[in-house]
Formats: C-alpha cells, structure tokens, sequence
C-alpha cells in the first residue's frame, strides 16, 4: 500500500471516529451516573440542524468566528434535546430509555421536515440545506485526507472528561450517585435530582457536539441519513471502554476502524455495510457476558462473607 | 360523517394490530419481571422471517415463521438475562441493533444491494358474515385480515391465563415478589425465560403482520420504534390483558388520524404525523406517571433460583 | 441401614458440614427433632443457626451430612423438594406478595387452575383447625406484621407441612403477639406437627421448647431436653467459656450529667410525618448534651423516621429542630444507604459531606485521612484500595462509623448501629461509640434490641402512639412502654 493510500486510510478512520469518540463520551459519562441515555443519535441530529441553521443564518456576518458560535450553538441544542427526556425522568418517572428513543425518531422527522421545508436549498429540488461556505468548515489536519480539526476537540474533550470524573468533586458526586443513589443521597448529601439534570445537559450537549463537527467537518451540510446510527454505536464504544473517558478515546478510534473497514468490505467484497452494526452489538453481548461472569463471580463471593459474618439471626 | 369515521377506524385496527401483538407479549414478560427493550429486534426479525418464508409458503405458516424468527432472537435475550443476569436494558438494546444490522445485512445479501423491493403476497381482507355489517364498528372490526381476529381471541385467553391458572399466578408472584415465588418452589428463572421466548414469539408476529398482512415488502428498519412503542403501551394499560389491548386501539387511531386529516383536507407537513405516535408515547407516559404500579420487580435481576 | 420401625424423629439432620470459601460455616453438626415437640436452635448472630435450617429446606446443599424425615433419608434439591417431603419454612423476612391476596399467597406453587372459591374454603377448614384468624380475600400488604405471619404459618400447613421451621419469630412481635405465637404453637404441635425454632433469645428457648441445641462458631455445642439445662448453662454454651451475659458495662459513672450544659441537639414540639404509616409523631420535645449517649425504643420504625430529621435528612412538619452544623449519621442499611459498593474505602470516606464540596478532590490528603482512619479504628482491609463490598458486615460498619466520627462532629446519629453484627463487632462499636461520647460527642442512637439500650445509653426513650417519653433504663420497664404502645391487631 503506498504512503498515500495508508495516509488516506488512517484519515479515514479518524474522521468516522470523532463522533463515535464524542458520542460515547456522551454515553458514558450518562452511564457512569446510572443514566441510559439512548438518545445520542437524536441530540446529534438536533445539534447539527442547529449549527447549521445558526451558520446559514449568520454566517456572512460573523465570518470564520461562525465555527466557534455554531459549535457552542449544536452542543446547547442537543443539551435541550437530552433535557425533555431529563424533566419526563425527574418529574414524570419515565424510563428514559424509552423516551430518549422517541425522541431520536422525533428528531429525525425533525430534521426532515426542515430539509425539505425551512432550511431546503434555494433551488429546491434536494432534501438538504445549502452547502456551507468554505469560511465556516473545519481546518483540515492531513491535507489528501478529509481528517479535520474536529478530531482534536474530540480529543480534548475525552482527555478533560476523564479528569472531570476522577478529580472534582462534581465527577464524584455523578460516580456517586450512579452507582449508589440511595447511600450518595443520605451519607454524601448528594442532591440526585440536580445531578441527574446536569448529567442529561452534558452527556446531550457532547453528542449535539458531535453532529455539529460532523456539520462544520464532513457533511459541510444538513440532509437526512446524515448519522449512520453514532448514537447506537456509540452505547458500545462506552461499554467496550469501560465508560472510561480515556479508552473510550481509543475504543472510539477502533469502532471508527471497524466501520472503515466494512466500508471497505463493502466496495470491495459486496458485503453490506450493515455488517458492522452487526459485529457492534456482538461486541456490546461480549462486554457484558465477560461483566456478568465477573460480577457473579463477585456477587457470590460477597453472598459468601455477608452470609458468614453478617448473618441476620 | 360515517364514511370518514370507518375507514378512520378500520386503519386505526388496522395499525393497532401489531402493536396489540407485541405488546400483549411483552406484557407477559414484564408481568414476570423483566423488561425486553430487544422486542424491537424481535419484531424486525420477524419481519424479514416472516418475508423469507412467504416466498416459499403460504400466508398462515408464514406468520408462524415470523412468530419463530422473533422468538429465536429472543432467546438470547432470554438467555443473556435469565442466565447470565446481565443488565436487561443494556442487553435489550443490543439485540434490537444486532437484529436491525442483521436483518438488513441479510435482506441486502439475500436480495440485492440497489433492492429490487421483493414484494409478496399479502394475506387478505376476510369480512366476518354479519358482524362486518354492523353499523360503525362493523367494518372496523370484522373486516379485516384474520390474523386481527387470532386477537379478538388471544386477549380473553391470556387474561384468564394470567388471573385463573396457577402458571399465571406464579409467573405475576414473580413479577411481584421473586424471593416468596422461589421459596414458594416456582422456578423462577425457567418461567421468565419461558416468558421471553413467548414475548418473542408475539413480537415475531407483529413483524409478520406487517409484512404479511400490511405493507407486503421489506424495508430495513421497518420495525420503526413499534417495539419501544409497544412497551409504553404496556405501561398504559397497566400491565393487564385488556387494558394492552385498548391502548394499543389508541396508538393506532393516532397514527390513523393522518388519514383522517386529509380527508377533511386539513393540511400538514406529513412528518408531524409521522412523529405523532412518538410524541404520543412520551406524553401518555408522562401523563400516567405516579398513577400506575408496575409489577414490583421489574428490571431488577434475581439473586436465587 | 434403618428398619422400619417407631419413628423417633420427625426431622433428623446428621453429620452436617457446609464450607462457603474460605470459611467454614457449619461442622459436623447434627439435630434431631422429636415428633410431636419444638426444638429450640439456639445460638448467636453468626453461629450457623440459619444455614442449617436453609440447608434441612432445601436452599442450600451441604458438603456433608445426611437428612432424615421420619427415619428416611431425603435428598432435597430444592425448597420445592423440601416441601414435598413436609418441611414448611416460615423466614424472619416473610415470602409473601404484598400485592396478592391472602388466597393467592397460600395457593403460589400449585398446579392448574386456580379456582378462588375452592381456595378459600380450604383456608377456612385451616382457620378452624389452628385458630388462626385470616380472610383469604384480604390484601397481604394490608396485614399487620403479626397477621403476615399468621399468614405465613398457614401457608406451610397448608403445604401438609409436618415440619415446621420458624425463623426467629418473635423478633417482629410486640410482647402480646409473642405469647399469642406460643399458644399457636403449643396447639400445632398438639396436632401431630413438630417444629423447630430458630432464636437467639435465650428467654424464647426456655418458654417455648422442650429441647434445645446450642449452635457456636458452626459446631453443636450443647443439646438437651429443656428441663435438663439451666438459663446460665445455655448462655455459657452460647457466648463460651470466657463469656459472661452481662455485656461488656461501660464506664457510666465516668461520663458526668453536665445538666448545666448547653444541649446540643433541641427538639422543641416537633411533629415529624411518617411516610411507612399513618400514625406521625407529634409534639415531640427532646434535649441532649454533649457526652451523653442516648437510646430510643420503638416498634414498626417509628424511631428512624425521628433520627432522620434530627440528622437532617428529612424536614420536620412542625416545631422548632435545633441541630449542630456537624453531625455523623449511621444508617441501619449499611450497603443500601451509607457505602457504595463498588466504590473503595478512600472513595467511601470522601463520601461525607460530597454533596457540598466544590472544586477538585484533594485525593492525596483524603486516601492519608483514610490510611490514619483505617489504623486507629482497627478496619481490617487490605488496602484504602479495597472495595467496600468485599469487607466483612463488622468492618463496613466500622469504615462507616469512622468516617461520621472523622470530622469530630457535635452529634452522632445511629440506626440499629449492630444490627446483624456478631459479638465481637458488637463490642467494639460499642466502645467506638463510648469513645466518641468521652470525647463530647452526643450520642443519639435506637435499637430494637432493648440488652443493648439497657447496656449503652445512659438515657432510653421509647416511641410510644407518636410521642416520645423517657423511661427507666431497665429491660422490663422498657419492655412494658413498649407494650403500652401495641395497637397491632
């Protein structure tokens, strides 16, 4: 393989990363606090039809400053978005795995409503915005490839996630309260609630954050289709990461392999695509197989002490 | 007014159907306890089973196909959860995806990438003599294709199943109570697994029904949600038989509304009919919330038995 | 082996070890039950009383050992087994389903259709033949407790039970209720059942059982027809040799009334609304002063519901709560609401006051606290990197107690602080807690075991129809306040 094809290969790779890094950060800091937040793939939608909205609207006027304000703009989107499902859960009890999912398909119709409605491009024949100008689009990395400086934020948001968790105290209290709310609530104080909600915006806002560098990096517009399911993959870049914010960097860049690959297999092979999903949701069945075998081996061990030292009468 | 209120209301049988099926399923399986987020995975299952058997058989064994197809992704489900004790969402979610990537990797292989839509024969309108004349509801009810009145059966028959049977009693005492269901001698684990493989078996139909009965092809994806739909059905109608199937009557009469709406000419972008089941899910759930009581149990794992 | 012949045991347990890990839960221990009687298991918090009995119900195997049921060796692989075979279990924490009726609690585990009419005739015949009063249509979560044991009493003869194991019974029963079981009991066993009683109170041996076996660290230590023994012989045989049973007696005369000193805790006519039951407390008035340590009685958790609001946790729904700004509270459920199971020990000791703390966590002093804690409170655990889940029930608790007692707060409060410890454990919370009193700390603490108010309060109080009276600090007289207070049917 020559230099430029391997160049090409590795570009790819992390390019399809960057939003399963985002996104399973997303996942993961919701999982660490016992939070399952399915919805990733809808607060990234939400997140990319913002930006863009935010970057055709005032885009002439702001200029290249645009791509700061849009990004800030697509990650309080998929805040909002991941806060319905956050007040159905604090005030309604709704399970949020159910309505995070409702609210990806509602996202969906969403943003084709506006592909073909509001936000249609001027010529109106395609179902997707206009493209955006080249001011507003994200620097590349690796000149031949289409890697851009996306990757870095993702990145760095991986990095500062995992020092979030391990060394404030706002990071223990989400550890805290998702492994053990009653005992975070009466021996740590914790207020579970407040915490809750916080934990929906950020892990809402890291996956609007993902749709809008994939807006201002890849896509340089809005159409359907846009996310080939990120939000689903990205439940097993945590898992498989141990919703570690640090390997979920490294999980993520290998699920963006993965697809890569089967992108590959496809063109080359005729394999569908699809085959990836396939293998991810295998990988999620291991990871949890391999949990439980560790975690009844665990479980009976301390049946084992409770039982002989602690015994109740 | 009465030739837009029938067909209003044969399309809302007509749509409610398959989420009756699927969701008097899961409540078997959520009445011993366990939530089965992968019923999504059954029902697309059963769908592209459902498809490949009726282009070698008939509509009827079709349907059982599809009932199997759905069952089988369920079993490991069952086997995950029951076995393994691994966390049932978790678990759930990953064998919808695993279903939705495997269905559509299979249907892409098995019939072409640019998909030449395979259509099949779809079971027919069979009208019940006499009943399907009565006024209103006649033709809503009893004009409609078989598998709709395999229904009109199965409700009263898993009601008295679940309230006048012992099985019933231990697989609700599970959803209620495992530890007293084990001491009481009930096999907890083997009943919920049971459960699962029926839940699947129902969700597998579901799927069936909306290729068999319905739309008469397969698309990817086709399953659509109806599975996180059905569970917040169940949630609805409180867990019980009849109240699943009144609130899966109400699902379907929204998603019927678009129908309605346009023959009165009211116009709106079609995509707010297409989210209105959604939006309708999260708001029913929102509304019932603190006046229903699931069964004790449900989602948490048990230690013994 | 055995000829047939006049059967004299109804349950025989032979021989019986059983290993769990590294500890060895029950040696060669044998049990025989005489038809027709009630044999008392007797034995401390620990001793192996309820492993044996889960193992001759079937729940668990033993590595060696036999059972015999009238004369006959049974294998029992399951507790469906073991009913078959006419063992019926009556657990302390009862196996019923809130939500089903007292028919369909009775009738779980059988076979075919459930028809409701011929249920609830059966369960009257049984009314009829034990005395038990119980409508088979009544909701089992409307019962009272003693109603749910009733219930479950029935439940096992209804199962042909002829073998009837009762797991402390009387540790849920207020007095009257307790003398109501032993009249129920006399009556089965004059029907031919035979029955085995599990307790660790030495009264309920002496008044209920015609033989007794004493279980210590696994090992039979003593068993014997009743009137052979006498009440010290069992609480040697019990406790060993070097044991008394007057408890380990703290240095009361050290700890001065300082009645000139401020209180620290002040209760003023406090109401505090109950969430488990409709009867609040009212007009609740209470003082404590630094170094004093308090006890308050209570039936149906009356007594949880007031320390959470003195704690803090809870709001009051009326008076005047006047608490210091730094307290310790021990939860009765250690693992549900005081330690994150998978979180380690330096993790569980940064849990205090989490809530409020801003910024980063300052780890390298927080696991240098948790190393210090760890030696002077004697938790014995590998490392501060230990997860709290794999300590013992004793260590947990004392990981939680010096954590509340860290900061050196003005007040202490403590749910049931040895609930399910065994001795030892036992004694050293209890000189944890006297350290921290001598200390200055004010010690508000409830038990439902009235030994351990007499031994370690210096005041006792006792919950009584919602409002709060002190009582004398001896057993009978906190018995009889209790009494007063039972209004269960």
């Amino acid at each position: 393989m020559s230099e430029l094809a391997a160049l090409a290969l590795i570009g790819d790779m992390l390019v399809r990363a960057t939003p399963l890094i985002l996104t399973g950060l997303a996942v993961a800091f919701a999982f660490q606090a016992g939070i399952l937040n399915i919805g990733a793939e809808g607060q990234l939608l939400i997140g990319a039809a913002c930006s863009t909205a935010i970057t055709l609207k005032f885009g002439h006027t702001l200029g290249a400053g645009i791509i700061i304000v849009s990004l800030i703009g697509g990650s309080f989107a998929g805040a909002a978005w991941a806060a319905i499902a956050a007040e159905l859960r604090t005030r309604f009890h709704v399970l949020e795995v159910i309505s995070t999912i409702m609210l990806n398909f509602i996202a969906l119709y969403l943003v084709s409503f506006l592909v073909r409605g509001p936000l249609q491009e001027p010529t109106h024949i395609y179902p997707q915005t206009e493209t955006m100008p080249l001011y507003a689009r994200l620097p590349t990395l690796l000149s031949g490839t289409r890697l851009h400086a996306g990757f870095i934020i993702a990145v760095l948001a991986g990095v500062a996630g995992w020092w979030i968790l391990q060394h404030t105290a706002a990071g223990f209290r989400l550890r805290a309260a998702g492994k053990n709310p009653s005992a975070a609530k009466i021996a740590g104080k914790i207020n579970i609630g407040r915490t809750t909600r916080n934990v929906f915006l950020i892990s809402g806002a890291l996956a609007g954050l993902a749709g809008a560098i994939e807006v201002h990096g890849v896509t340089f517009a809005l159409y359907e289709n846009l996310s080939p399911g990120y939000g689903y993959t990205a439940i097993a870049v945590a898992l498989l990461a141990g919703l570690n914010p640090l390997w979920v960097i490294a999980t993520g860049i290998f699920f963006g392999a993965l697809e890569a690959g089967a992108s590959a297999l496809q063109r080359d092979a005729g394999i569908p695509v699809t085959i990836a999903s396939v293998i991810e949701a295998l990988i999620i069945l291991i990871v949890l197989a391999a949990g439980s075998i560790r975690s009844l081996r665990s479980l009976q061990s301390s049946i084992v002490s409770n039982e002989s030292t602690a015994e109740i009468a | 007014m009465t030739d837009v209120i029938s067909p209003f209301l044969e399309g809302a049988v007509r749509t409610a159907t398959p989420l009756a099926f699927a969701a008097l399923g899961e409540t078997v399986v959520e009445r011993s306890g366990i939530i089965n987020i992968g019923l999504e995975g059954a029902i697309i299952c059963g769908a592209f089973g459902g498809l490949v058997a009726s282009t070698h058989q008939g509509t009827w064994l079709a349907i059982v196909a599809a009932g199997i197809s759905g069952m089988m992704v369920s079993m490991l489900f069952a086997f995950f959860v029951t076995r393994l004790r691994s966390d049932q969402i978790i678990t759930g979610t990953a064998i919808s995806l695993l279903s939705l990537g495997l269905t559509g990797t299979l249907y892409r292989q098995l019939y072409g990438p640019a998909g030449s839509a395979l259509t099949t024969a779809t079971m027919p309108v069979l009208p019940v003599p006499f009943l399907s004349s009565l006024p209103l509801i006649g033709s809503a009810l009893f004009s409609q294709p078989p598998i709709t009145y395999v229904l009109y059966v199965l409700v009263p028959a898993l009601w008295w199943w679940l309230y006048r049977t012992h099985a019933g009693l231990g697989l609700r005492a599970i959803g209620e109570n495992p530890e007293a269901a084990i001491a009481a001698g009930i096999r907890a684990s083997s009943t919920q697994f049971a459960a699962i493989l029926f839940g699947g078996f129902m969700g597998g139909v579901a799927g069936g029904v909306l290729v068999i009965a319905q739309a008469g092809t397969f698309a990817e994806g086709m399953s659509a949600g109806r599975g996180f739909i059905a569970i917040a059905i169940v949630v609805l109608g409180r867990w019980h038989p009849v109240g699943v199937a009144a609130a899966a009557f109400v699902f379907g009469a929204t998603s019927a509304l678009q129908y309605l709406f346009q023959t009165m000419g009211w116009d709106l972008p079609y995509q707010v009919f297409l989210a209105l089941p959604y939006v309708l899910t999260l708001l029913a759930l929102a509304g019932i919330a603190g006046r229903v009581r699931a069964p004790v149990s449900l989602g948490m794992w048990i230690q013994r038995g | 082996m055995a000829e047939p012949g006049p059967v004299s045991s109804a349950l025989e347990l032979r021989g019986i070890s059983k290993r769990f890990g590294n500890l060895q839960a029950l040696s060669n221990v044998s049990l025989v039950l005489r038809p027709g009687t009630v044999h008392a298991l007797l034995g401390e918090n620990g001793a192996g009383k309820s492993t044996l009995m889960r193992i001759a119900f079937g729940m668990i195997k033993p590595n060696a050992g036999q059972i015999r049921i009238d004369g006959n060796v049974v294998h029992l692989r399951s507790p469906r087994s073991a009913i078959r075979a006419g063992i019926g279990m009556v657990h302390q924490h009862f196996m019923l389903v809130p939500a089903m009726t007292v028919a369909e609690n009775i009738e779980l585990g059988g076979r075919g259709f459930f028809d409701a009419r011929r249920s609830a005739a059966r369960i009257r015949q049984l009314v009829e033949e034990t005395g038990l009063i119980l409508d088979p249509l009544a909701r089992a979560d409307s019962l009272s407790v003693a109603g749910q044991q009733r219930l479950e009493i029935v439940k096992a003869l209804a199962h042909h039970a002829r073998v009837l194991i009762l797991d402390e019974p009387t540790a849920v029963l207020a007095p009257a209720e307790a003398q109501e079981l032993l009249t129920l009991i006399r009556r089965l066993v004059q029907t031919g059942r035979s029955i085995v009683l599990i307790t660790h109170k030495l009264q309920d041996a002496e008044r209920f059982a015609d033989d007794v076996s004493v279980l210590r660290d696994g090992k039979l230590v003593l068993s014997s027809p009743v009137a052979d023994v006498t009440v010290e012989s069992l609480a040697r045989s019990m406790l060993g040799p070097e044991r008394t049973t007057n408890r380990t007696q703290g240095p009361t005369e050290q700890r001065q009334q300082h009645t000139s000193i401020t209180p620290v805790i002040r209760l003023e006519h406090v109401d505090v609304q109950r969430k488990s039951s409709p009867k609040d407390l009212r007009n609740i008035s209470l003082e404590i002063r630094p170094g004093e340590i308090v006890g308050v009685a209570a039936l149906d958790g009356a007594a949880a519901d007031l320390l959470r609001v003195i704690a803090g946790r809870y709001k009051p729904a009326a008076g005047k709560l006047i608490t210091p700004i730094r307290i310790g509270f021990v939860p009765e459920d250690r693992q549900r609401d005081a330690l994150v199971g998978d979180f380690n020990v330096s993790e569980n000791f940064a849990l205090r006051d989490s809530g409020q703390r801003r910024g980063r966590m300052p780890w390298p002093r927080l696991r240098r606290e948790a190393n210090a804690l760890i030696d002077s409170f004697d938790i014995r655990a590998q490392s501060i990197d230990t997860l709290a889940r794999e300590l013992s029930g004793g260590n947990q608790q004392k990981l939680v107690l010096a954590r509340e007692l860290s900061d050196n707060p003005a007040a202490l409060i403590a749910e049931n602080p040895t609930w399910g410890l065994d001795i030892q454990a036992t004694a050293e919370i209890h000189s944890r807690l006297r350290a921290a009193a001598l200390d200055g700390c004010a010690v508000l603490f409830y038990s439902s075991d009235i030994d351990e108010l007499v031994d370690l309060a210096d005041r006792v109080f006792v919950i009584r129809d919602g409002s709060l009276t002190d009582v004398e600090r001896g057993a009978e007289a906190i018995g009889n306040a209790l009494l007063g207070s039972s209004t269960l049917t």
